[in-house]
């Protein structure tokens, strides 16, 4: 990538990366409840088949994966292992919380050994709210990240800045910043630069259904 | 160690030789392998910590606690109508079976039952989770050697079943639909028939899977003669369901215990099989998922007119006492040990879930076994993660 690393990226080849990289997702999948039996029926079942969204499930093992779906109860014992696998992961990486226990504890609100929200470790772009949510619910959570996808500026977050939509990083150019977009600095030369990539400041996250994330 | 067959006690003996090297033929270094505690193609997790010499397992420790969810603790904080929602999410895969025994022992301390009517539904949901259930183990049962069709078909039918509880309770996955002295709703319109063509898809199902899966010669020679539990080794431990009934001891609380369900009105076999292998274990669930699904369908014919509701007050408390009530869930007997001080909630409830003691036999079962037969063997044992945890 070396028009990256010069600082430098077009628009339309950033778009063609950016659709190839939303229609060839592979996901991880992190069943850790009953919410995983509603994820396999979205993964594995004729009619739901989340293969014709492009996402392939069922990597050989996180390295190669480019999301991972958490579904289930987290519990404190089992909050390392996820936080180990999440670092494994190698970027871009989208993580999307499927289901209450996962997003904020659900049921076990009051518990001593589940841990309250997964987003306590891993930054979570998608929250999928239910207990267990539909299968339907989860292909439009992945639909809504692959919309996201589509329209991140690659440039940006490979230099580690805060997301950044093309959008906003075409208005930055045109010099019609406003106060509330976020561009960052687009001239730092990542080849330079010793330092290991920060970890980017993730954007506001998607809810599916609009509501509240119980 | 006692009563052991001859093919564990002699793979025993030979990884008690390996581990004191007397093994000159073929020296070989111990190895811990660490299985778990998750994997893609389960859900839930499960650690299983397992010594090997070679392709042999000579000592396995399962590690159990990655999916506590303190049940036990939390359940004394809930009021008895609210303790239902929590024990949906033990078994996830036969919620409203979890439900039955506990609604039961709160009804045994109210000293009420429910109306003939909402028992002879209770018995039908609760033969259409164990449909649910069992289908999926089913299809599951394929993935871990490899086969990925089986998994489809099942998930395919086991929608049908999942549709049929969604229509019944509003819930597809978790109904929470039991109440103290019945049912929350009367079934809807038109559901008995349509549970009556499920019926014949699932039973057409099985014959597929039989055909497909039990018939194949790798699926065959993986699975009989692997993993053998005896009688008495069964009954040792605690085992229970399928499990037991596949070591040949002729055991299923539906028959043998009389209960307000309405097993009775149905005439149904229980199934056992003499060998007490893998292939035995996924033969016996098979059967069951058939005779479930002929359960359901004598029983459809047979609902009675009626109330589904006794006359319960509007704010439950239960008397001050203690009961205890198990049901043959579908991966074994669970029963609910419910102390009340006559509050709104529970005083203390213990909860005794087949799949802890299912799993208690690991260490045993797979003393002596190949690596690649851990796999199947726990496959076939079929426990389900929140059920071992809670």
């Amino acid at each position: 990538m070396g028009l990256i690393d010069k600082g430098r990226m077009p628009a339309p080849l950033t778009k063609l990366f950016n659709i190839s990289r939303s229609y060839s997702l592979w996901v991880y999948q992190w069943g850790l409840a009953c919410c995983a039996i509603e994820m396999g029926a979205a993964f594995a079942s004729p009619r739901y088949d989340v293969m014709r969204l492009g996402v392939i499930p069922l990597p050989a093992s996180p390295r190669q994966a480019d999301f991972v779906c958490v579904s289930g109860t987290v519990t404190d014992k089992m909050a390392p292992a996820v936080k180990r696998l999440w670092e494994q992961m190698p970027e871009p990486k989208y993580a999307i919380s499927m289901g209450s226990c996962a997003n904020c504890g659900g049921p076990y609100w009051d518990s001593y050994s589940v841990t309250k929200g997964i987003d306590q470790i891993i930054p979570i772009d998608v929250y999928v709210p239910g207990c267990p949510p539909r299968p339907e619910a989860l292909l439009e959570g992945i639909v809504l990240l692959q919309q996201r996808i589509k329209n991140e500026d690659m440039q940006a977050k490979w230099q580690g800045d805060p997301f950044t939509t093309l959008q906003a990083t075409r208005a930055a150019e045109r010099g019609e910043l406003s106060a509330g977009d976020s561009t960052g600095e687009t001239t730092h030369d990542i080849s330079t630069d010793p330092q290991p990539i920060p970890e980017r400041n993730r954007p506001e996250p998607i809810v599916v259904g609009g509501g509240p994330i119980e | 160690m006692t009563m052991m067959s001859d093919r564990q006690q002699l793979s025993y003996i030979a990884s008690q030789a390996a581990d004191a090297r007397l093994n000159v033929e073929l020296e070989t270094e111990g190895m811990t392998l660490n299985i778990g505690p998750q994997h893609p193609a389960t859900h839930g997790t499960l650690r299983i910590i397992a010594r090997l010499d070679g392709e042999q397992v000579i000592w396995a420790e399962p590690v159990a606690g990655y999916m506590h969810r303190g049940y036990e603790k939390l359940t004394e904080v809930r009021t008895f109508p609210q303790v239902t929602t929590l024990i949906n999410r033990i078994d996830w895969l036969g919620s409203f079976a979890n439900e039955v025994p506990f609604i039961l022992a709160a009804e045994k301390l109210m000293e009420i039952e429910a109306p003939p009517r909402a028992q002879v539904i209770r018995t039908i949901l609760f033969e259409l989770s164990r449909i649910a259930n069992v289908s999926l183990f089913l299809g599951d049962l394929g993935v871990q050697m490899g086969a990925v069709t089986p998994v489809f078909l099942a998930f395919r039918d086991r929608e049908y079943v999942l549709n049929l509880i969604e229509g019944a309770t509003g819930g597809r996955f978790h109904p929470n639909f039991d109440r103290i002295g019945g049912l929350k709703d009367d079934l809807p319109k038109g559901w008995i028939d349509e549970t009556k063509q499920v019926m014949k898809k699932l039973i057409g199902f099985c014959d597929e899977n039989e055909n497909l899966l039990f018939g194949n010669e790798i699926f065959q020679s993986r699975m009989r003669g692997i993993g053998v539990i005896p009688a008495d080794i069964a009954k040792e431990y605690g085992l229970s369901g399928a499990n037991l009934r596949a070591s040949g001891v002729d055991y299923d609380l539906r028959r043998d215990q009389d209960i307000a369900l309405s097993y009775d009105l149905a005439d149904w076999k229980v199934w056992t099989h003499p060998d007490g292998d893998s292939w035995a274990r996924c033969w016996i669930r098979l059967q069951e998922t058939r005779e479930s699904c002929k359960i359901v369908l004598q029983l459809l014919d047979q609902i009675p007119a009626g109330p589904i509701m006794t006359k319960v007050p509007r704010i439950i408390k239960v008397p001050e006492g203690e009961a205890y009530v198990s049901t043959e869930n579908p991966l074994g007997e669970m029963g609910y040990y419910v102390a009340s001080k006559g509050g709104l909630g529970p005083f203390r409830v213990k909860i005794r879930s087949a799949s802890f003691s299912n799993m208690s036999i690991t260490p045993w079962v797979l003393k002596g076994v190949y690596v690649p037969d851990i796999v199947t063997i726990l496959a076939s044992l079929y426990f389900i993660l929140g059920d071992i945890d809670r």
